[in-house]
């Protein structure tokens, strides 16, 4: 037992802003970690409420700062440096590491109280009764958000809204710069390709449906029709690439035929990169279930890959025609 | 049309619930609700499967299949071979922005 602890305040510097910037460009991502154990918050006593969260910096932070002129005890949790709630998915937020925590920190012999305050989404990977039973600590769950813990404090239980996930703009917008990030190897890789096969038209192609899967698709998540992210996604795609099929169609020579053929890419190959994508998009939305998404994957991933595959063909038989002087 | 959230793996059976209203406390979509006797399974097609209730029940009145919604992770399963079930959420590597 270390029945030790460190002093920690609401205040968030400069230092930690930045911190925040780099991992939501995804930076150092897995580096924005806390020391997993009991921090003194102001200058708490042995009744002063204790609260759990994830060892992730900016869960810490958000905790902290959304309990300004609050003295209490925060118990950090070792998760990896990962969120409260994926954390609770993958169980390291969970019954186990909380136990080991209450015991490795001296935590019943530190406090007078018996009741710990996790957030909501910590109940994913914790049995509060399980907990009650090894340790004599009641778990209680405080609100979704740290920013209405102080409510919940003043008013001793979370309102409804307080308990419901949300993913609202804000949200959505939050997760756009790591995943421009994240896709700007493959698009680059894509373009790289495509500039060979189709020039400066294709490049722009890719491009834009990369684009608009990574920024347009959040944005306009909740008023894309019908409920499926490929197909919200496909349809999307669809949409930006008009301008290209436009441009396509008038200002391409040749025989009918490879004049249509050349807008089946646009059409079908094009949109499923959006659509994949959007796919993708389900692991960072709130809502979905793995029995829905699962279903997706078995609908949609063999239509996609037929129509990605057509545009190939296509693409590849266009280039190979006109270099043999179609 | 084009829904593939019309079911879950969500099961409730009220005839064991004691009615300690865990389930609707950390459910983040409110698909329990509270009631006068037992917990109300208000909006089942509204759940994630995140688990949350099932392991916060003390007298197990409630099954779900828990795992996590997110194709990334199901599509890099069954592409090492694995069932797409086994997909786990990869954020602790910093290949994805899920979650």
């Amino acid at each position: 037992m270390e029945n030790e602890f460190t002093k920690t305040t609401s205040q968030i510097t400069a230092a930690d802003r930045w911190d925040t910037f780099q991992a939501r460009v995804g930076i150092n991502r897995s580096l924005h970690r806390v020391r997993p154990g009991l921090y003194a918050l102001g200058s708490p006593t042995p009744d002063s409420p204790v609260f759990v969260t994830a060892n992730y910096k900016l869960s810490f932070n958000a905790l902290r700062a959304s309990l300004a002129g609050v003295d209490g005890w925060i118990l950090v949790l070792d998760t990896h440096g990962i969120n409260v709630w994926c954390a609770a998915g993958k169980g390291t937020f969970g019954t186990n590491e909380l136990v080991k925590r209450i015991e490795s920190t001296g935590l019943k012999d530190i406090v007078k109280t018996r009741v710990l305050t996790l957030p909501q989404l910590g109940a994913t990977g914790v049995m509060a009764h399980i907990v009650k039973k090894r340790t004599g600590f009641k778990v209680e769950y405080g609100p979704v958000r740290a920013e209405d813990l102080k409510e919940y404090l003043f008013n001793g239980q979370a309102t409804a809204a307080m308990r419901k996930v949300r993913f609202n703009i804000k949200d959505r917008l939050t997760l756009i710069p790591v995943d421009i990030i994240n896709y700007f190897l493959p698009t680059l890789l894509a373009a790289l390709i495509l500039y060979f096969l189709g020039g400066c038209f294709a490049v722009t192609a890719v491009v834009t449906s990369v684009l608009a899967a990574v920024v347009l698709f959040p944005i306009l998540l909740p008023w894309l029709p019908f409920h499926d992210f490929s197909v919200k996604g496909y349809l999307l795609g669809f949409v930006v690439m008009l301008p290209f099929m436009v441009q396509s169609w008038t200002n391409s020579t040749g025989p009918l035929w490879s004049r249509i053929l050349r807008l089946l890419p646009l059409a079908l190959g094009y949109p499923v990169v959006t659509a994949f994508i959007a796919l993708n998009f389900t692991g960072s939305s709130t809502f979905t279930s793995r029995t829905g998404v699962k279903k997706e994957i078995f609908a949609y991933i063999p239509v996609m890959g037929w129509f990605f595959g057509i545009s190939v063909a296509i693409t590849l038989g266009l280039a190979a025609w006109k270099a043999l002087g179609g | 049309m084009f829904n593939s959230y019309t079911e879950t793996t969500l099961q409730y059976d009220a005839e064991l619930c004691i009615n300690c209203d865990l389930c609707s406390i950390v459910c983040p979509h409110a698909v329990f609700t509270r009631g006068e006797k037992a917990a109300i399974l208000a909006n089942p097609l509204a759940c994630m499967e995140c688990g949350a209730c099932m392991l916060n029940c003390p007298v197990r009145a409630i099954y779900v299949d828990a795992g996590v919604g997110c194709a990334a992770a199901m599509i890099k399963a069954a592409l090492q071979g694995k069932k797409v079930e086994e997909g786990t959420c990869g954020c602790d590597d910093s290949s994805s922005a899920c979650c």
